[in-house]
């Protein structure tokens, strides 16, 4: 019942594997290694902090749109050389982009993402490393996402994109 | 040792924020990965609960490095938490703390308020809104708005997205209606 290749686009990952050579068991260690990074800052620069949210919705810290805005300023200088300089991969191939189309679904699921992370005080990222960081509550918060995106499967086709 | 005390201290915006940002070219240049972290709610979905459902009939096994990736972030959450742990008191705007006092928080010992996440919460109406709801929320929302903070906000934002603009200021006015509107009222409740 696997089909990846005949699916529509729409039904496409949104952050896909774009790499035609297979990768297999070591190899993906690399991904743990940047997770654990990636990790390790989220919680020394507190953005897992239900609070550090509060100050965000509040405008009473410039935290973290210090972090997202140099993060995004970041990312952009990145692509751009990436895209100008013709950057290829470690595997030697080009780099693939995607670009996204406009639905209502990112304004309606949007404001409904907008509303959860005010209340849980984290995006998906920081759901991870508040486990690890001993919050064992936040697997509640995580099983529920699983099912809120598990019920968003479910109901897609009757859903306004 | 200094360097090791500098770290533990909590890291400032402008170390965090590229160091964020960085995550974009890396997973892109060491194996042509687009960033995104919501898609692992989803994977998760179609590796344990696929139920013939459309959405989630794929070869999830071909994504499994964002699995990866994300077991590594709670990896590193385990590693800073234990290891690189802030010597000092949590520090918070005294706007904020005022803010949240006056409706009833009051526990600002650590990064999450014990007066919602703690334990014995968790069968009450608080960890039914707190912990079920708003996690319902950000599954169903991020999987509708096709991406998250890091897939549009970072991810797509950085690649010249429009439409991740348009997510990115649909998440920040559900944040502002939460925090302003509903969550005075939510406190009470609870």
């Amino acid at each position: 019942m696997q089909q990846i290749d005949e699916l529509p686009e729409a039904l496409v990952c949104d952050a896909p594997n774009d790499m035609k050579k297979p990768e297999a068991g070591l190899a993906n260690g690399k991904y743990l290694i940047v997770g654990i990074l990636f990790g390790i800052v989220f919680v020394k620069a507190e953005i897992i902090s239900w609070f550090r949210i509060q100050e965000m919705f509040r405008l009473q810290s410039f935290h973290m749109y210090g972090v997202i805005g140099s993060a995004i300023v970041v990312g952009m200088i990145s692509i751009w050389f990436i895209k100008r300089f013709n950057i290829k991969t470690l595997a030697g191939e080009t780099v693939q982009f995607h670009p996204k189309t406009f639905n209502m679904g990112q304004v309606y699921g949007g404001l409904l993402f907008g509303l959860g992370w005010a209340i849980t005080g984290a995006c998906p990222g920081p759901l991870f490393a508040q486990i690890g960081s001993g919050y064992v509550t936040v697997i509640v918060t995580l099983l529920s996402a699983i099912g809120g995106t598990w019920v968003y499967g479910l109901l897609r086709d009757k859903l306004p994109h | 040792m200094e360097f090791l005390d500098l770290i533990r201290k909590p890291w400032p915006w402008y170390v965090a924020g590229p160091l964020i940002g960085l995550t974009v070219p890396t997973l892109l240049l060491i194996g042509n990965k687009s960033f995104g972290i919501s898609s692992s709610l989803r994977h998760i979905c179609a590796a344990c609960i696929p139920a013939r459902i459309p959405f989630f009939s794929y070869n999830w096994k071909k994504e499994i490095w964002n699995l990866i990736f994300v077991l590594g972030t709670l990896v590193g959450g385990f590693l800073a938490t234990t290891y690189l742990k802030n010597p000092d008191a949590f520090q918070l705007a005294a706007a904020t703390k005022a803010d949240l006092s006056a409706l009833g928080i009051r526990d600002f010992s650590g990064l999450m308020p014990a007066d919602l996440f703690a334990a014995e919460n968790l069968f009450t109406l608080k960890g039914l809104i707190f912990l079920v709801f708003g996690g319902f929320l950000v599954g169903f929302g991020t999987r509708w708005a096709g991406g998250c903070t890091s897939g549009h906000s970072i991810m797509g934002i950085s690649n010249l997205q429009w439409p991740s603009l348009v997510a990115t200021c649909c998440f920040m006015i559900g944040g502002f209606a939460m925090t302003h509107l509903f969550l005075p009222f939510i406190l009470k409740l609870v």
